[in-house]
């Protein structure tokens, strides 16, 4: 469901590097998420998609606005919405990312400069 | 002027040359293509023109900020054919088939917002350039690869032709176009075409983003002016919502059903949110607008533009809304063989009510927003071409110099594949292919979407679900016929099978295509059958500019995924 990030696919991560011949070793750039903030984000992106879509509550043409029918104003305030949702979304990822990043960092003991080398 | 002029327009319905807008399209298009050429110069260091590499070509050096990347994003997805096809619909049929447009580009954004980091990170990590590419790396299967690979192929090439569609709306309504024989008929086109070519050659994906800047401010003018200026002209939205009613609630002859909808009744509900989110979900399954995707500097670039992307499907709503004005304003739409061609009402309603200097601004607009999509499209086709079929089943050592080649040769047989199927074959041809390219895209929905989050699904399962959709979609929109002409690929929207529920067909399959991996995947895993390797780590999907590039060392000249 919310899945923007979390830690249940690290099992997997698992079962795949006892394939001999990967050729990779993993050096995780974040540290542990906290899941309030994917949480959060879940419900608000769930919100985004699923209220445009439920179209019986908005298939009429009363109130109007300017002459507009309520279905056509409708639909375009989501675009409003939706935006406003994805902000409040954006900002809240970013900081866990950040917060993550430096987790990561100080686990690691190297600086974020020496990381940034290719 | 007024509704008079429309209809003394109407009773001649051969379209004049208007001088002085083509005037102003011409010297619009010089420019666009002067940007499009020097492009090539652009924020690149002097050892890497040429372009000898996918990343530098195809993905325009995978540095776009925000900035540019709303721009490019915003003239690859809200494509030229949108402005002309949108406001088409809703002038013929209404609602249902025309403003769906907006939800469609509302819940995109949370989808997109969702799911193009994690693809931006591991693409990132592995120097994936295609979906495709991912697909490999992920599942281990070429098999799997390469049905994603034709898939995006084939969905993309009409889709290219359907911008071709547009700029020969805007050229009809210019009065070109009318010429003896089938070559000078459509001289503009090619002319316009082979420039096109030219600049994509040369510049790779830095002339798209250049000259997107261009038409997206002429189009946010476009619109602004006409919404603000044609709705007062005719009396307010009362009056046009009211002619709207008006042809809407008329009887079909043909169907003895209403024209159409201004409201959906309860009968169209499921089509009309069953389209919307299906076109959501397939559009970032379409290999340009990943190529979009990639291209951006890091990982949160395309988040960040899913916050402020919103803001096309606004300008495309209001657009949406200009095919009511045309009802109200008595446009009549008359091409060049005299009938009735809905696809040109924006542009006609332009040329009837603004003067001819904004009109030209107006259809430089989207001729110009045709050649930005034509131009990431083709890149986006050949990437693909040259990635998943021409290295991964042919030439497993071919250097980045040697790719990079390939990919823009191709660039130009997929413009000229495109150009053919326009000049050639029946307009309606490249629509219909449209509609199926939107059912078939959506098949690769699994495997992408799927292996972003986990790889519990086994690699033949969803092969054989991919399969499944594309047949039944197929199918089903083979057996829709058009009410009027009685020509099979009528529409989108079909019943579901043993249900009177009529949906978008590529919903359904898709559902089908899901419900058989599921099951298959369980059935694999229980008897043992191999599964493939998986490239990938858990750290590659979080990762993000200036992480460390563990893999990349290995992974771009590294040993190929196996069968």
């Amino acid at each position: 469901m919310v899945g923007v990030g979390g830690n249940w696919w690290r099992s997997h991560q698992n079962a795949g590097s006892e394939e001999a011949s990967v050729p990779t070793t993993d050096l995780p750039t974040r540290g542990p998420a906290r899941p309030a903030p994917y949480v959060i984000s879940g419900v608000l992106i769930a919100i985004g998609i699923v209220f445009p879509l439920i179209v019986p509550i908005y298939a009429r043409s009363e109130p109007a606005l300017f002459g507009i029918p309520f279905f056509y104003w409708y639909q375009m305030l989501w675009v409003l919405i939706d935006a406003g949702l994805l902000w409040i979304c954006f900002v809240l990822m970013i900081r866990e990312d950040r917060r993550r990043r430096d987790a990561a960092r100080r686990d690691s003991g190297s600086t974020p400069g020496e990381q940034a080398k290719r | 002027m007024s509704a008079e002029s429309a209809v003394a327009a109407a009773t001649a319905p051969a379209h004049p040359v208007n001088g002085v807008a083509l005037t102003v399209v011409i010297v619009i298009f010089v420019i666009v293509a002067v940007m499009g050429f020097v492009a090539a110069r652009w924020r690149i260091t002097p050892e890497e023109r040429g372009m000898h590499s996918l990343d530098e070509w195809g993905l325009g050096g995978r540095g776009f900020g925000s900035w540019i990347t709303w721009f490019l994003l915003g003239g690859d997805l809200y494509t030229a054919y949108t402005f002309i096809a949108v406001p088409a619909a809703m002038w013929s049929t209404g609602a249902v088939s025309g403003f769906f447009a907006v939800p469609y580009t509302v819940v995109l954004y949370p989808i997109v917002f969702l799911l193009m980091a994690r693809l931006w990170s591991v693409s990132h990590r592995h120097g994936y350039v295609t979906p495709a590419d991912f697909v490999g790396g992920r599942y281990g299967s070429k098999s799997l690869s390469t049905a994603v690979a034709v898939t995006g192929i084939v969905a993309t090439m009409p889709y290219i032709a359907l911008q071709l569609v547009g700029i020969k709306a805007v050229l009809t309504v210019l009065g070109l176009g009318s010429g003896a024989n089938v070559f000078t008929q459509d001289l503009p086109l090619i002319i316009a075409f082979v420039v096109l070519a030219a600049y994509t050659y040369t510049a790779g994906l830095r002339a798209p983003a250049a000259i997107a800047v261009v038409k997206d401010l002429l189009i946010y003018i476009a619109v602004i002016v006409a919404i603000v200026w044609l709705p007062w002209q005719f009396g307010g939205w009362d009056g046009i919502f009211h002619a709207a009613t008006v042809k809407m609630s008329a009887t079909n002859p043909a169907t003895g059903l209403p024209v159409g909808s201004v409201i959906p009744g309860a009968t169209s509900f499921n089509a009309y949110w069953t389209l919307a989110l299906g076109s959501a979900m397939a559009l970032f399954m379409y290999p340009h607008s990943v190529t979009g995707v990639l291209s951006t500097k890091s990982r949160n670039t395309i988040r960040r533009n899913a916050v402020v992307l919103p803001i096309y499907s606004l300008m495309l709503g209001f657009l949406a809304l200009l095919g009511y004005v045309a009802i109200k304003a008595g446009t009549t739409p008359i091409g060049l063989d005299g009938k009735v061609n809905p696809q040109l009402v924006v542009p006609q309603l332009f040329i009837d009510h603004f003067p001819a200097w904004f009109a030209g601004v107006a259809l430089a607009a989207i001729a110009v927003g045709a050649l930005v999509p034509a131009a990431i499209m083709s890149i986006a086709a050949s990437n693909l071409f040259t990635r998943n079929i021409y290295r991964d089943l042919f030439k497993p050592n071919a250097t980045d110099a040697e790719e990079a080649k390939v990919s823009k040769l191709v660039s130009l047989v997929v413009k000229l594949g495109a150009l053919l199927f326009v000049i050639i074959m029946d307009q309606a041809a490249a629509i219909n292919m449209q509609l199926l390219g939107g059912v078939w895209i959506l098949q690769t929905f699994p495997a992408i979407v799927a292996g972003l989050y986990t790889r519990w699904f086994h690699r033949w399962a969803l092969l054989i679900g991919w399969a499944v959709g594309i047949t039944y979609g197929t199918v089903a929109a083979y057996g829709v016929v058009n009410p009027v002409t009685h020509a099979h690929f009528g529409g989108p929207i079909a019943p579901i099978p043993f249900l009177n529920i009529p949906i978008y067909i590529a919903v359904t399959a898709f559902v089908l295509n899901a419900i058989v991996s599921v099951v298959l995947t369980l059935v694999f895993r229980a008897t043992r059958v191999p599964d493939g390797l998986d490239r990938t780590t858990a750290s590659d999907y979080g990762a993000d500019e200036g992480d460390p590039r563990v893999v990349s060392v290995l992974e771009p000249l590294g040993p190929k995924v196996e069968a």
